[in-house]
């Protein structure tokens, strides 16, 4: 194993700044950077280390403006993510990163800018949104569709609120139920899609969520008019190493951990969706 | 009326239909409007009409013994309210309630039925569109029962 290798696979010790529950099965946390100054770009993932329980792929989802701190956005799915939910303020956790190809946000200046996440897709957009929001007039129009299970499940509830107030971000939020006192909208996130004006000749659209949700949103892109290379798409796979280096994330030719999580859709359009990957 | 049939023209449920059939809707249409949390109709009321949303937002949910009003589905401009006016028994399903100001336009179900009747052509272009529109959120209901960002592991 050669010093770079070594080095990308040695995670280093950083001590939780907080910790925020944001709903039952979500949360958030904020580490001190291993090094001063760090940078990652919208998009990218980190291994994070549970001493003693194991490592696991998160998107980084804070302000790739801030290197003050990391910030990741974890959803309790299995026994790693389920045991960091007891982690709590100055606890340690092992970081490795940032890996991982990007949401092109620079190269898309000029242009009219649709997110659409589902559930903690929301997560690995949350950072290209801020880095627009940030350099806001250099974007066209920016769009943002989410979509959850209930309300209770909605993540980042305050930010939503400010962003709601803002005139420059066109924001729909959806559940796919609700009980009484709701007002949002109820249906899954593609109900949203034909309610939506978009330039197809100035759109750029950057999906993150289940497979299954993309799938069915890009047939509703592709209605509007939206071509293959004016999509990006977050692909998620068995990642381990974070350098390309096990296979265990291997999706055709590619590595989603080196040359993913980010595609351009027609990078990946002739595997997405198929069963023997 | 020329007002309906403008409205009813850049609705995107009758895109590319032919004149002539626009017309007949044009005939039984009437511009409505809903106050915030006004309810639109109740489950087992007689269906006969179809909204056409033009400004606002519906919410069509169902009520359940101890969980009260449940939203299953919310509606928005270019939307379509309503299509228990084509089937029997003619009955609403499901309750329908204004969350915001909602402006639609309302086309007479037993008009159009009595119309789709003599003319077919008229019927199978009602059908032909109805019917899409019960595949498409026949579709997205799938989706949302099959709680997709849910814990699967």
């Amino acid at each position: 194993m050669n010093a770079l290798i070594r080095d990308q696979m040695s995670p280093a010790a950083c001590v939780i700044q907080r910790f925020k529950k944001e709903t039952q099965d979500t949360f958030t946390i904020e580490l001190s950077p291993p090094v001063e100054g760090s940078s990652f770009h919208p998009g990218q993932f980190n291994m994070l280390y549970m001493y003693g329980v194991g490592e696991v792929p998160i998107s980084i989802s804070g302000d790739p403006g801030d290197t003050d701190r990391i910030i990741h956005t974890i959803r309790a799915y299995g026994a790693v993510t389920s045991r960091m939910m007891t982690l709590k303020k100055q606890d340690m956790i092992g970081v490795r990163g940032p890996f991982g190809s990007h949401w092109p946000v620079e190269d898309l200046a000029g242009r009219d800018i649709l997110f659409v996440a589902g559930g903690i897709g929301i997560a690995p957009l949350r950072p290209a949104l801020f880095h627009i929001l940030n350099n806001r007039a250099r974007y066209g129009k920016v769009l943002l569709l989410y979509g959850e299970r209930t309300p209770g499940d909605l993540i980042y509830r305050n930010q939503i609120e400010r962003w709601r107030g803002r005139f420059d971000l066109e924001l729909e939020v959806t559940v796919d139920s609700a009980r009484e006192g709701w007002r949002g909208n109820v249906g899954v996130v593609t109900t949203l899609m034909p309610r939506i004006v978009l330039d197809p000749s100035n759109t750029f659209a950057m999906l993150c969520g289940p497979e299954i949700m993309m799938h069915y949103t890009l047939q509703e892109l592709m209605k509007k008019g939206l071509k293959d290379d004016q999509i990006y798409i977050s692909m998620e796979r068995n990642m381990r190493c974070g350098i390309g280096f096990c296979g265990h994330c291997q999706l055709g030719t590619a590595f989603v951990c080196k040359d993913g999580p980010v595609f351009l859709l027609s990078q990946v359009k002739h595997l997405f969706r198929k069963r023997e990957l | 009326m020329d007002n309906s049939k403008k409205t009813l023209e850049l609705h995107p449920f009758f895109e590319g239909m032919d004149p002539d059939l626009l017309e007949v809707m044009v005939c039984c249409a009437c511009h409505q409007e809903y106050q915030p949390g006004q309810f639109i109709y109740r489950e087992g009321d007689d269906a006969n009409q179809a909204l056409l949303i033009l400004e606002g937002k519906v919410s069509v949910e169902i009520f359940a013994t101890q969980r009260g009003s449940l939203g299953i589905q919310t509606l928005g401009p270019g939307d379509i309210l309503g299509w228990s006016w084509l089937f029997p028994p003619f009955k609403r399903r499901f309750d329908a309630r204004a969350i915001e100001l909602t402006r639609a336009v309302a086309l007479d179900g037993n008009f159009l039925r009595q119309k789709a009747d003599e003319n077919h052509r008229l019927g199978y272009e009602l059908l032909r569109r109805f019917s899409r529109l019960v595949v498409e959120r026949l579709q997205a209901t799938r989706l949302q029962l099959l709680d997709i960002y849910g814990k699967h592991v």
